[in-house]
């Protein structure tokens, strides 16, 4: 379709960029007259809206699942209504063999794909850990996913807990999910388990899941007792025992210290985030209006609720050396966060690139978060929609926030991830269980995302990364004081790059991108030259030696690529922009200072996202 | 007036002091004229020094040891007392910290409180302590003639011949909040600058703020014009403000004040410039707070974050209610608005576009001292890229609040709890020196000073021991001998071993204009400046130091190659030889930057070759050059290469190993 108008959500004046719309099998593709591309994952597409005809045409309101808004005004009604119910098929999956995943083909042979997907290996996590140890042991109950069906098939369980332990105490599990080993803290010998509600109702005892927590308590030497986290809100898990699942009854069990945490359940978080979005997406907001909305949506709240239970979880394990049970309803959402928040805070491997990924494949995919469900990968149920996966990433990022030196990747790394949980591209994160992961055959049909995200970890990394910021096995210790949950511009606004309207009055925003691409372009193409010079220059071909000779750095023809693939942060985009809007009309000279200030501006870059809020 | 005759009691041994988030210190507690003193017993290790006049309010509670007993932490450290009574002073300092002094003994404590209250509020500039405070380091007289009006006028009239520089206020008889020296357009006589001087509102007639070199316009600021219910004209007026503009040129009158509540001042005798006698211009209207509510947004502010652990809804709903950020961003658009005004694409493309372009732009709003200067400071930074360096900045303030006659003296006199007194307290340079952090935050690397800088100027604004933001004007300044008898600020910032601390070490010369965004989603709260006491910050301070030893290191190879900052009179930085090897797994490619300089220096012939193919004057063609560079990427066909790297970088993160699928798909439509 041509002629089509792509509005700017938050320009003031009404610019807007006039193009060709594609539709393929995958992408919504939107070719500008500048020839700039703009591509929409059909998965990606959260909701289509049409508003009413005006006079320039049917504008046409696409909201991805990765909080990007486009705007289009199609001129003819047909063309709109064409568009709009192609759309509305195409990002309605049905089946998951319809997915992305399967179609995607990265030009990978066989044994690339396979190593790929052995690039995570959970069983070697364990014994990093240092299970199975004299307490620990792999349990075979689920080997054939007999026991329960989201579990995946390794499970490690202590070893005082017998099979008929094992068994019953799944039965008397909501979904069967009894107790198992999340993490393991090898200095202080507590575990992190996880398990769903007990079936407890109003006054069922079991006997079986009564000795398996003993079994867990047991298995920690240095400490006789042993939390049990709800992760819920103490009404919640009451009004669930008239359906006859609940909480743990501290009489019951011996040697159990019971809490109540009080996150939110998946229906209060998405409309939560609804609220946000639809304040951050208003136009020509107030600051008042803002905060505001920003307080009734109560999403930092939400927030803050999840990191204070990781606090919690992490303290328990590191000071005072308790195991901690940790469940919800079904301990596959909250359970999710607060257990891999709190192994992230307790053991600083989750903070290396390799660990995250790592922790998302063991606390999230392989223990059954419903990741097909909550973020609606097929066409179901609205009501299972939930962001439960965004909020563990916005609590990591505000941990990144408050301890710039102590992660190695950086926040474009969280956005990245985002944006492939719901990209539909890669297998990781399709289907609900690892059962349903195997009967799709993901490993040999599709690829894994971690390996592509390494192949480009440069893109990811924090510069100012410290590894001996804090050594091995030692908790980090957020502040979660208020004050400290902030707004998470570059998630929710990622792509409105537009954010500056006095840019847009002023004709700039048109043009930065494009010309910023121009200057990077020309700086690639000086720096080509000044090499072919440099290489009748005996004194530079000494450093350019030395320059091949270092081991990690970016090298600078490829940094102004990292600069450009960075997530387009509105604030830093412009500095970009507009440097290179006006730069571009300077002399050589000026052009080659910011060139060789391009390493500085990465570094700082990055300083920018990490301190962006502060 | 002798300070002894204030200070009733001088000592008080076992003095216990509190502090948020700090071990509590107990040691002997002292008042000097100038300075609250505490230093640490038995081991003296710790010494506090707080400049009195940093107090902005003292509240005092006295009991019996006897009687009650309020329930606080730490409660076991009072039962030494001997005296049987003892008392507990909180000082809120100015710059938002809050001190707490537990003293044994009624008596004292009373005593100390009503010493500290009567110092603090000690009226007479020259007892002040920067006329005692004499630093071995620096001679009197130095730094004091940092940005003279000549200097500005200089630089103005290289690039124009149409101001000149004006001596009608040199007895500060024409406005006596005005430098003895300003710049007024060149074709007009003193006599009529004089004349136009008594139509405005103290005397503040419209003089020039800054020349826009780039469209040859002008940025000015006056006070309001006494036009007043009748409607009074003045021809001089009218003479000095048409002078400005090009025949049948246009330029616009920024008015600080709402429409409303400009014409509401025409019952008090000022008002706005009437369309009829000034046709040349337009008014525009941005409302800005000052004055009291601003005062009492800053001190609702503060209370807020004081606040100890409020849930998120309460913390929020608290900072909503502060309004403070709101007037931020009302402060950022206006100095955005303004300086759109002046600055504007040559030829503009599309017909659409806003027609406020490269006009004169005159800034007012009553008194011309507040929120006028505000807008002025700000639109320069935003404009002008010399107003973001170090020197650049000090300038600026120089210029556009000291000279320009912001009465720091009344506006600083309190702070955010000390709301109930005066009338004249409003946190404008605040309100500027946050606006300024918000341009830092949005462009980290296009301002050459830090948060440092920000947090010491306010420091200074509202508590010294240097004679910079002393008094209201410089006519009094001159009256009180400030010059002569105190020492500059900035003479003691530009020390090297000192303006260290200032700089930020990412800067780089950024020539263009630096338009901030001022979505709600954009602005935030300056936690460095209003959570400075409380929030831990040790992490980012800690990471904050890597980037500035990533960035030396680098800039020392830098220096190695061709000196490029040689604008800066930055310290050698005191890395050891090997710091270099040992930076670069991290600094990565830091020793490329040295090299590039090098080849730059090498081989200047370059700059002929080039300029053709950089320049990119936004002609069509140009933009196939750039195409034509295969980009280095390894896709297959140069179709795709042509398509991977052009994706704009938001687009991009779509589709993450680029090339191929996307190319499959194109290519079946």
């Amino acid at each position: 379709v041509e002629q089509v108008k792509l509005l700017d959500r938050f320009s003031t004046s009404n610019k807007s960029l006039t193009g060709t719309l594609y539709l393929t099998a995958t992408h919504l593709l939107f070719i500008d007259s500048s020839q700039r591309e703009t591509w929409i994952l059909h998965h990606h597409i959260a909701a289509v809206e049409k508003l009413p005809l005006t006079t320039s045409g049917c504008p046409l309101v696409i909201q991805c699942k990765n909080f990007r808004i486009v705007h289009f005004v199609v001129p003819r009604e047909r063309d709109c209504h064409d568009i709009y119910n192609s759309l509305l098929q195409l990002s309605r999956t049905a089946k998951y063999e319809e997915l992305y995943a399967f179609s995607y083909n990265p030009k990978q042979n066989e044994s690339e794909q396979v190593k790929g997907w052995q690039l995570i290996d959970l069983a070697e996590e364990y014994k990093r850990m240092g299970v199975p140890n004299d307490y620990w042991q792999l349990s075979d109950a689920n080997r054939d996913y007999k026991i329960c069906e989201t579990y995946p098939r390794e499970l490690y369980v202590p070893r005082t807990a017998s099979k008929p332990i094992i068994v019953g105490s799944s039965k008397f599990r909501s979904k069967g999910r009894f107790p198992v080993l999340s993490y393991y803290h090898k200095n202080k010998e507590a575990a992190i388990c996880r398990c769903s509600q007990p079936l407890s109702g109003f006054s069922a005892r079991c006997l079986e899941d009564e000795h398996m927590l003993q079994a867990i308590s047991k298995a920690n030497p240095s400490n006789r007792y042993m939390y049990v986290m709800d992760t819920r809100p103490k009404l919640n898990a009451m009004a669930n025992r008239a359906a006859g699942k609940g909480y743990e009854n501290e009489d019951n069990y011996s040697n159990i210290r019971f809490q109540f945490v009080g996150i939110e359940n998946i229906h209060v978080m998405r409309s939560s985030l609804q609220k946000l979005l639809e304040v951050s997406g208003t136009r020509g907001l107030s600051v008042n209006d803002f905060l505001s909305g920003l307080e009734n949506s109560g999403w930092l709240r939400h927030i803050k609720s999840v990191l204070d239970a990781a606090v919690f979880l992490a303290k328990a394990i590191a000071v005072e050396s308790a195991s901690v049970l940790v469940h919800c309803s079904d301990g596959w959402d909250r359970t999710s966060q607060v257990c891999s928040l709190g192994a992230l805070l307790l053991d600083s491997y989750y903070r290396t690139i390799k660990g995250f990924m790592v922790l998302i494949e063991k606390d999230w995919i392989s223990f059954g978060h419903k990741f097909s469900d909550r973020c609606c990968q097929l066409d179901g149920d609205p009501k299972e929609i939930s962001p439960v996966f965004t909020q563990f990433l916005e609590s990591v990022w505000n941990l990144t926030e408050q301890f710039p030196q102590a992660f190695e990747y950086n926040e474009a790394f969280l956005l990245q991830i985002h944006e492939h949980v719901h990209s539909c591209q890669f297998g990781n994160f399709l289907g609900n269980c690892q059962k349903e992961r195997e009967e799709l055959k993901l490993k040999e049909k599709t690829y894994s995302l971690w390996p592509f995200l390494l192949a480009e970890q440069k893109k990811y990394q924090n510069p100012l990364y410290n590894p001996d910021f804090s050594p091995e096995l030692t908790l980090l210790e957020p502040n979660t004081v208020s004050f400290n949950f902030k707004f998470w511009r570059n998630m929710y606004h990622q792509f409105d790059r537009s954010m500056h309207p006095r840019q847009s009055m002023f004709n700039l925003i048109m043009n930065t991108s494009e010309q910023n691409k121009q200057l990077e372009e020309d700086i690639k193409e000086l720096e080509a030259k000044i090499k072919q010079r440099n290489g009748r220059s005996d004194v530079v071909l000494v450093k350019e030696q030395e320059r091949t000779a270092h081991p990690a750095p970016v090298a600078l023809k490829s940094s102004p690529c990292f600069q450009k693939e960075q997530p387009p942060m509105p604030v830093n985009d412009a500095v970009r922009a507009i440097e290179g809007s006006n730069t571009a009309d300077n002399r050589y000279s000026e052009l080659v200072s910011e060139f060789s200030k391009a390493e500085p501006a990465v570094v700082s870059l990055e300083y920018g996202v990490a301190r962006m809020t502060c | 007036m002798e300070f002894s005759e204030l200070i009733k009691t001088a000592t008080v041994e076992d003095v216990v002091l509190w502090r948020p988030g700090l071990p509590a210190v107990r040691g002997t507690l002292c008042i000097t004229s100038h300075h609250l003193l505490l230093s640490s017993c038995p081991r003296g290790d710790l010494e506090l020094w707080l400049l009195i006049r940093n107090v902005d309010a003292v509240e005092k509670r006295v009991q019996n040891l006897g009687c009650y007993q309020p329930p606080r932490s730490g409660g076991s450290l009072r039962d030494t007392s001997v005296s049987g009574s003892s008392g507990s002073i909180t000082l809120r300092c100015k710059d938002l910290q809050v001190l707490q002094l537990e003293i044994p003994g009624m008596e004292e404590c009373l005593n100390i409180a009503s010493s500290i209250e009567a110092l603090s509020s000690v009226d007479s500039v020259m007892m002040m302590y920067p006329f005692f405070h004499r630093p071995p380091s620096l001679r009197l007289r130095q730094g004091w003639h940092l940005c003279p009006p000549e200097r500005h006028f200089q630089q103005v009239a290289s690039q124009t011949s149409r101001w000149r520089l004006s001596t009608v206020n040199r007895d500060f008889s024409a406005c006596p909040s005005y430098p003895a020296a300003v710049i007024v357009p060149a074709a007009v006589g003193d006599d009529t600058v004089a004349k136009a001087a008594q139509f405005r509102q103290g005397g503040r007639f419209p003089v020039l703020s800054y020349f826009h070199p780039k469209n040859g316009t002008a940025l000015l600021r006056s006070s309001q014009p006494l036009t007043g219910p009748k409607r009074r004209r003045c021809r001089e007026d009218e003479k000095l403000l048409g002078a400005i503009l090009d025949e049948g040129g246009r330029g616009f009158i920024l008015d600080t004040r709402s429409a409303q509540a400009a014409k509401q001042a025409r019952m008090s005798g000022g008002g706005a410039e009437p369309k009829s006698s000034y046709p040349q211009w337009r008014r525009l209207h941005r409302a800005l707070e000052r004055g009291r509510p601003l005062q009492e947004s800053f001190a609702k502010l503060a209370e807020a974050c004081g606040e100890p652990a409020p849930s998120v809804e309460r913390w929020l709903g608290r900072l909503e209610g502060s309004r403070w950020l709101g007037h931020v961003k009302a402060g950022l658009s206006a100095a955005c608005l303004a300086a759109q005004c002046l600055d504007s694409p040559p030829c503009p493309k599309t017909p659409g576009s806003p027609r406020r372009e490269g006009c004169s732009v005159l800034v007012h709003g009553a008194e011309g001292t507040d929120a006028t200067l505000l807008v002025t400071a700000l639109a320069q930074l935003i404009l002008d890229p010399a107003c973001r360096t170090l020197e650049g900045f000090q300038a600026l303030l120089e210029r556009e609040w000291i000279q320009a006659g912001h009465p720091f003296q009344l506006r600083c006199a309190r702070s955010a709890s000390g709301h109930t007194r005066g009338k004249q307290e409003a946190p404008l340079f605040l309100l500027f020196l946050d606006c300024v952090w918000q341009l830092s935050r949005q462009f980290p690397f296009s301002l050459e000073f830090g948060e440092q800088l920000l947090l010491t100027l306010f420091d200074n604004a509202y508590a010294s021991a240097y004679g910079t933001f002393l008094c209201n004007s410089e006519k009094e300044r001159s009256l009180c001998g400030v010059k002569e008898n105190t020492h500059s600020l900035w003479a003691w910032l530009n020390q090297p071993e000192e303006q260290h601390k200032y700089l930020n070490p990412l800067y780089s010369h950024n020539p263009s204009v630096i338009w901030p965004s001022v979505e709600p989603q954009s602005i935030q709260l300056w936690q460095g400046f209003f959570l400075r006491w409380i929030r831990p910050s040790q992490h980012l301070d800690e990471a904050w130091e890597e980037i500035r030893r990533l960035v030396e290191g680098n800039n020392s190879c830098i220096k190695e190659g061709t000196g490029k900052r040689q604008s800066q009179s930055l310290p050698e930085p005191t890395l050891p030889a090997g710091t270099r090897e040992l930076l670069l797994p991290t600094g990565n490619a830091e020793g490329q930057d040295g090299d590039k300089g090098q080849q730059i220096t090498e081989k200047p012939a370059d700059h002929t070759k080039n300029p053709q193919q950089i320049t990119p004057k936004k002609t069509p063609d140009h933009t196939k050059t750039p195409q034509q560079i295969p980009p280095k990427t390894l896709s297959r066909s140069p179709k795709k290469t042509q398509i991977t790297p052009k994706s704009p970088r938001s687009h991009k993160k779509t589709q993450i190993p680029p090339s191929n699928p996307q190319i499959t798909k194109k290519n079946q439509t």
